[in-house]
């Protein structure tokens, strides 16, 4: 049986995860089993059973008052007891923070195999032999896993989420609790609201020392508006503090994968670029020519941003 | 206060990556090492903490010997003694377990490593030896304070921060802006040929996932260049011929 952890954004399956439940349809489809989704925190069954059109038969919902906030501790044991109750063989998370953690933390529970950053089905021909993105997208390992129980975290993209027509039973989970996973206090959180997440946007307009200033970002925010983008930028922009650190995109900061990267002003440090290289189409606007990034674009325009940015977003909302 | 900071042995991140023995082992030659970055952050944090608090800082690395010389730049930056576990590390899980091993026979009140490592990306290492240990673990911690036996602590979460705190003992992965990198001087250079470097022999893990090939991604095409004066038709391009609007 393989088991998918649905990550819940406002009580809604974040669009990561629809495409871990179609990863983990089509592993259990190769290996003749069903395949269930487990979502913990607060969601309507409507929104739950969203998962069978993606290709799980069930979903077990979770939904105690203390799995309100987003605790990879509680949620560990919550997936842990999931993977027991339902005899699951393969555990597919989406990649993501909150995935990262409960998937370590799950393995070590069950002493079981976990490998992050998949970025293609297995091969289950000749044991279970999964491909992964090492050297921060520079290079890709495929790796035998051989645990009885197998985590995969897999990378945006790692298959195309089609959906079907299919539809999902929804079953109410409710493991008991481990007062031990409550022992860490959230005192506060800062959070931009109405932001496209940046692990989650198929779009992200990126900007760099390029756009010479906080003040400038207008015509980057108008262009990834029109577009339906998510906003990043470069390691220097959040040194600066021009941008806030959770846009900084690089080696360092988010590894994004999205279908399109357009890079404003952003020379291409090996460490941003770093970054960005799981993106299906870059597209990189300097006014250097020797910019290193249009060695690493598809596309590639040389000129002033301030000039090219205003006449792209007036593209955009013409071409609607 | 006791401080066990876990480094990793990893190419620079300029490196160019290849590999030999048909593909089944990285060519490290011409390949400059580092203490991972996201390491460096946890150590310089540790550092400034043992500077104000007092106590003890214990470098561990599960590597071999060619990660003698960043165990020694660590105990220049400022620890005091060092572990090695004389293995390669195979996967997150041997890795994890070994780490859980030396933590639990030195009592230690925080686990400091970076968020993940820039070799393998997996960013699973400080869960699996938090659940190990049968402690709290938390990824990827910004902002680190200790007031007593509590941990104060920010991670960052998607589009934001978070705000927490929890009992010692704990586990950290850690990023910027926790601290700033320190760079060795000559004084800790010369007193880190004589702190102590232990090398213990790893314990016995069984396979978890083991390494089949490794392969390089597909060369990328040539950058199509738009004149600046037809900016307009990157978007049709983007629809037409990419497809990706």
């Amino acid at each position: 049986m393989v088991l998918i952890f649905v990550e819940l954004d406002n009580g809604s399956i974040k669009k990561t995860s629809l495409e871990a439940v179609a990863y983990g349809a089509a592993v259990a489809k190769a290996s003749g089993t069903t395949a269930t989704a487990l979502a913990i925190g607060t969601a309507d069954a409507t929104e739950l059973a969203k998962a069978g059109a993606y290709g799980a038969t069930k979903v077990l919902h979770a939904n105690a008052a203390e799995l309100a906030n987003e605790n990879a501790m509680a949620y560990a044991s919550v997936l842990a007891a999931a993977v027991k109750n339902e005899n699951a063989e393969v555990v597919i998370l989406p990649k993501s923070g909150l995935c990262d953690a409960m998937g370590a933390r799950t393995a070590a529970k069950l002493g079981a195999s976990i490998v992050s950053g998949v970025t293609e089905l297995p091969d289950v021909s000749n044991g279970f032999k999964v491909t992964r993105s090492i050297y921060t997208g520079k290079a890709f390992a495929t790796v035998d896993v051989k645990g009885s129980v197998k985590i995969l975290g897999i990378k945006k993209n790692a298959i195309e989420a089609v959906e079907g027509t299919g539809s999902a039973t929804v079953e109410a989970f409710t493991p008991a609790l481990n007062n031990g996973d409550f022992v860490a206090k959230v005192t506060g959180q800062e959070k931009a609201s109405g932001e496209l997440s940046l692990t989650e946007a198929d779009i992200i307009v990126s900007g760099g020392r390029g756009m010479k200033g906080p003040d400038n970002w207008q015509p980057l925010l108008d262009l990834a508006s029109a577009l339906g983008a998510a906003t990043g930028c470069s390691k220097p922009v959040s040194d600066l503090d021009w941008r806030p650190h959770h846009e900084h995109i690089g080696q360092t900061g988010i590894k994004v994968a999205p279908n399109l990267y357009i890079a404003c002003g952003i020379s291409g440090a090996i460490q941003h670029l770093a970054g960005v290289n799981s993106s299906k189409v870059i597209v990189a606007i300097n006014k250097d020519p020797e910019a290193p990034f249009f060695k690493a674009a598809d596309y590639g325009i040389v000129g002033d941003v301030f000039d090219i940015l205003p006449r792209l977003t007036k593209a955009v909302k013409d071409a609607k | 206060m006791k401080i066990l900071v876990c480094i990793t042995n990893v190419p620079d991140t300029t490196a160019k990556i290849s590999f030999t023995d048909n593909n089944t082992k990285l060519n490290k030659a011409g390949v400059q090492y580092i203490i991972g970055p996201y390491d460096d952050y946890a150590l310089a944090r540790a550092v400034e903490l043992k500077e104000q608090q007092g106590g003890s800082i214990t470098v561990l690395n599960v590597g071999e010997a060619e990660s003698d010389p960043q165990i020694r730049k660590a105990l220049a930056i400022g620890a005091d003694d060092a572990v090695r576990v004389n293995a390669e590390p195979t996967d997150s899980y041997f890795t994890a377990t070994q780490i859980a091993a030396i933590a639990k026979e030195g009592g230690y009140d925080l686990i400091l490593m970076g968020r993940e490592s820039i070799d393998f990306n997996s960013g699973v290492v400080h869960g699996l030896v938090g659940e190990m240990l049968g402690i709290p673990s938390f990824s990827p911690v910004m902002k680190l304070d200790i007031e007593g036996s509590t941990a104060k602590f920010a991670r960052e979460i998607e589009g934001g921060k978070e705000f927490l705190e929890a009992p010692l003992p704990l586990v950290l992965g850690c990023q910027e802006p926790i601290a700033e990198w320190k760079i060795p001087n000559m004084r800790g250079i010369m007193t880190a040929r004589t702190k102590p470097l232990k090398v213990v022999e790893p314990v016995a893990v069984g396979d978890m996932a083991t390494l089949d090939q490794y392969t390089l991604p597909a060369p990328k095409g040539a950058c199509k260049m738009i004149p600046a004066d037809q900016a307009e038709t990157l978007i049709s391009l983007l629809k037409t011929e990419a497809k990706v609007l």
